[in-house]
């Protein structure tokens, strides 16, 4: 076990790996957005007091879902880095959290656009919106953080304690509809029990979710294979692989 | 594992515990200031302050919503279950602004006890029902109120006529 573990810590091993999971995880992407999209957009009934609006959720709640559990990747990946001193942890890390901060911004923005036709408003300060978007800037100052060092050891540690701290905010955003009196309606879907939604409705939903968790595969991947090229540009096995060998 | 990787494992397990119990007693200590709204029995309690900008919320009572008729001017009642509270206001109501909805509205309380409005805004439940399935729904709510309305009635009805009313019920 410790072996694989190590060998999965060579970037040149997931670089080979990785390459290979690409087109599958590709065509399931396609192939469950897609489907979600038209059943979602087209099939699916609307709802009975909020029309045709209420279709925005299969964007909104995959996305939220995504931007969610993005985090927990990326600060796993930060402590493995920091803990293992594992160089393509820190990599995976890097590369999760522009993704994260796009799908936190879709989540916001979807909502907003929402917001107006169902509240009235396009904002409003509760705890839910407001941790959301404590989780954009998180993102936002990782990002920032992992270019401002010269040493990539120095920035991977940074990067990893600001993904740690941020971890607490994770939870308070899952749960902020329960433990507050908040405008944002609790969770349609719940851990335990039924959804309350008509399963019409729900079928294309879990489909975008779905979807949405191969995207977030495929991207990570991809980000962390341009991140592993940058960074071992210099190795004869990167030189070999651009000369076409 | 390694001395030197366990002692790395803990600092990471201490930063996140760290993290967790600063923000979870300054979200205890700020629990009050975190809720979005009061609710119409925390205002009857006087927990609320007056003569500032507060938000109250609570679910719009049935039967309650009142419009001028020259004018935007509303009024409606809110409650939580327990308490109720008078709001007026001046202004175009969202869309899905509705009895027996919750509302949130921002304003201030008036001497007189009543909440005046400067903002209305409607509160989505978590519930999603395509319309058919929602007037199934309702239809059956109004079945069963009808029908022990009838059964309240029934001692003045007689037998036939009790079962007209089912069969034409069941006719929708």
């Amino acid at each position: 076990m410790w072996q694989w573990f190590h060998k999965l810590g060579s970037p040149r091993w997931f670089y080979q790996i990785s390459g290979k999971f690409l087109p599958w995880l590709a065509v399931a992407c396609v192939v469950l957005i897609a489907t979600g999209v038209v059943w979602g957009l087209a099939f699916a009934p609307q709802d009975a007091r909020q029309g045709n609006s209420f279709r925005i959720i299969y964007i909104h709640v995959p996305a939220s879902f995504l931007a969610l559990a993005g985090y927990y990747v990326m600060a796993a990946a930060g402590a493995v880095g920091m803990i293992w001193k594992m160089k393509l942890a820190d990599m995976v890390m890097v590369a999760a959290a522009p993704l994260g901060a796009a799908l936190t911004f879709i989540a916001l923005f979807t909502g907003a656009v929402w917001g107006k036709p169902t509240w009235g408003t396009y904002w409003i300060w509760d705890a839910r919106i407001t941790s959301m978007l404590v989780l954009l800037f998180l993102y936002i100052g990782i990002i920032a953080l992992s270019r401002s060092f010269s040493t990539r050891e120095t920035s991977a540690r940074a990067c990893a304690i600001l993904a740690l701290v941020g971890t607490v905010n994770i939870p308070i955003i899952y749960k902020s509809v329960d433990w507050w009196y908040t405008l944002h309606q609790p969770a349609t879907i719940k851990l335990s029990g039924a959804p309350s939604m008509h399963p019409d409705m729900f079928k294309p939903l879990l489909v975008m979710i779905l979807g949405f968790y191969c995207f977030y595969a495929l991207v990570l991947l991809l980000n962390t294979r341009t991140e592993i090229l940058l960074r071992e540009r210099r190795t004869t096995w990167v030189k070999e692989l651009a000369e076409g060998k | 594992m390694k001395p030197a990787r366990k002692q790395r494992l803990l600092v990471v397990v201490f930063i996140v515990v760290i993290a967790a119990l600063v923000v979870g007693l300054l979200s205890y200590a700020l629990r009050e200031n975190i809720n979005l709204f009061y609710t119409p029995s925390q205002i009857a309690a006087g927990e609320a302050p007056s003569n500032t900008q507060i938000r109250v919320g609570g679910m719009v009572v049935v039967d309650s919503l009142q419009r001028a008729a020259d004018s935007l001017d509303s009024s409606f009642l809110v409650s939580d279950g327990s308490a109720t509270l008078l709001i007026h206001y001046s202004g175009i109501l969202p869309d899905l602004f509705a009895e027996d909805e919750a509302a949130v509205a921002t304003g201030a309380l008036g001497d007189d006890g009543a909440f005046v409005a400067q903002q209305v805004l409607a509160k989505h439940d978590e519930e999603y029902t395509p319309p058919e399935v929602a007037d199934a729904m309702q239809q059956a709510i109004d079945k069963k109120a009808k029908a022990s309305s009838a059964k309240a009635a029934g001692d003045a009805l007689n037998k036939t006529k009790s079962k007209a009313l089912d069969s034409t019920e069941a006719g929708y």
